[in-house]
């Protein structure tokens, strides 16, 4: 069975449909029709230039080239990671972490699944190094994110009882275990959530997109089942890490709370 | 309680004879913070200075830089033992430091405490006018003059050789506030050091065998 091309006419009848939602907002004085337009419009040319982009890339078929863009995936996603928090590292450090954690999980699972699951021929084949990153990237993000957020938000909220148990002799480590195990948890419940979720609640997007393109559904189930163990796997190393990261940020020699290196913490 | 208040807090002060006959209990040497210093005063064992100054003037910061909480530069020397000499927690244990406002990390107040620390806190508790079954008690549960004389107890129950007090009683009415001061009292016949923040000139005179007052980044006799 081969997947069903789609021509700019059935395009078109789709695009009817934001034309709907223009139509509804005016009517019902939403003031969303604008917005509507341009998002349509923003996502229309960023898939159809990601899409001539990853064609070239395969054309090529050279690794440099796919490293290249897989690097600068990562590079956006740590900058994400980064930007979340309201709490900023001074010297840069909410960038150097994210960009850390990021790098670090999607490398470890992309290349574990290239070399032993999927083995495409070469390993780094950009037909599945590239799709494979992409979508490890954006639950690391998450897994990444949250973590980060949680360690910068709650060592501020928690000061004083990380500051008590240090000032009763406890080692650093201890004094912040507790911050760290609720961090990377709270950035593990996405991934749980959506691996209770999958197949009853939705159909995960690996899947669909698989069975539309013809795929028998068995096969694409275990797809995505491995998929989802490389998904939980990157999301923890991203959270672990990242929350390890901040955790020695914030500490030095003498094993203090250094709150000090946090942009807009004097002491 | 069967025990003598005196058997008792000699039973948790640690006190080490040995120590005290060879060298003085505390000495700081230079210690400067960014904001402050340097600072250099010695205290022997059962010394009581009581620190006072103006909100801000830097006595929390002084108290937070002998224990190693803040960054600071400078030497401070517990029985002739360089504090450099000693990893920070080994240090802090010995040194300890209680906050004006004490940090809690768990639920329930007795999970803040070792079991033997627990112990003593259930004999010293009614001393300080806390009802023994506020130990079970949740931490959201406690008024901050609870809060406040539970963690003394908590700093107490480490038996430490120093104690860097931050205003231990600014929470308390006064009948309370002497509770806390005969307790730390025992404490200081025992051989404990102890430096104190306070606002009130009076504790400061009933407590400290030494008063200071910290000025422009210094301490001066008050």
């Amino acid at each position: 069975m081969t997947p069903i091309l789609l021509t700019p006419g059935d395009i078109a009848i789709g695009a009817v449909l934001i034309v709907l939602d223009g139509v509804l907002s005016i009517v019902l004085g939403l003031g969303l029709h604008r917005q509507l337009g341009v998002a349509a419009a923003r996502m229309v040319v960023q898939l159809v230039l990601i899409g001539f982009i990853l064609r070239a890339v395969f054309a090529i078929a050279s690794p440099v080239v796919t490293l290249a863009v897989v690097l600068a995936m990562v590079a956006i996603a740590g900058r994400e990671v980064a930007t979340r928090p309201e709490q900023r590292l001074k010297r840069f450090g909410n960038y150097t972490i994210g960009a850390t954690a990021v790098s670090i999980a999607t490398a470890l699972t992309s290349v574990l699944a290239l070399t032993t699951a999927i083995r495409p021929s070469p390993w780094y084949d950009a037909h599945y190094a590239i799709p494979l990153a992409g979508i490890i990237l954006g639950n690391v993000l998450n897994g990444g994110s949250l973590a980060l957020d949680s360690m910068l938000g709650g060592v501020v909220r928690e000061r004083a009882a990380i500051e008590a148990r240090l000032a009763l002799g406890e080692t650093f480590r201890r004094a912040i275990g507790g911050l760290v195990r609720q961090s990377v948890r709270r950035a593990l419940l996405p991934i749980i959530n959506q691996m209770s979720a999958a197949g009853i609640i939705t159909l995960p997007g690996i899947m669909t997109g698989q069975i539309l393109a013809g795929m028998d559904p068995l096969e694409a189930a275990k797809y995505q089942i491995l998929l989802m163990f490389l998904l939980s796997g990157g999301s923890a190393l991203a959270a672990g890490v990242a929350a390890w990261l901040v955790a020695a940020r914030l500490t030095d020699p003498r094993q203090r709370l250094r709150l000090d290196r946090l942009i807009g913490n004097t002491a | 309680m069967a025990r003598s208040l005196d058997s008792l807090s000699r039973q948790w002060s640690g006190v080490q004879p040995r120590a005290t006959e060879t060298a003085v209990r505390l000495r700081i040497a230079g210690l400067r913070g960014p904001r402050a210093g340097p600072f250099d005063l010695t205290a022997d064992a059962g010394d009581c200075i009581a620190i006072s100054g103006a909100s801000g003037s830097g006595k929390s910061m002084f108290l937070r830089m002998i224990a190693d909480l803040d960054p600071n530069t400078g030497e401070v020397y517990l029985d002739g033992v360089s504090r450099a000499a000693m990893p920070a927690p080994a240090w802090r244990r010995r040194v300890v430091y209680n906050a004006a406002e004490p940090g809690w990390w768990h639920d329930d107040v007795a999970s803040h405490f070792a079991p033997d620390a627990l112990a003593f806190a259930r004999d010293v508790g009614p001393r300080l006018g806390l009802s023994p079954g506020l130990l079970d008690a949740a931490v959201t549960r406690l008024s901050t003059g609870e809060k406040q004389r539970l963690a003394l107890i908590r700093a107490l129950a480490l038996t430490p050789p120093v104690l860097l007090l931050d205003e231990p009683t600014g929470a308390l009415d006064p009948d309370t506030t002497l509770l806390v001061e005969n307790v730390l009292r025992d404490r200081l016949a025992a051989g404990t050091t102890i430096l104190f923040v306070s606002h009130s000139e009076d504790q400061a005179r009933r407590l400290g065998n030494r008063r200071l007052r910290m000025e422009n980044g210094g301490l001066v006799p008050a």
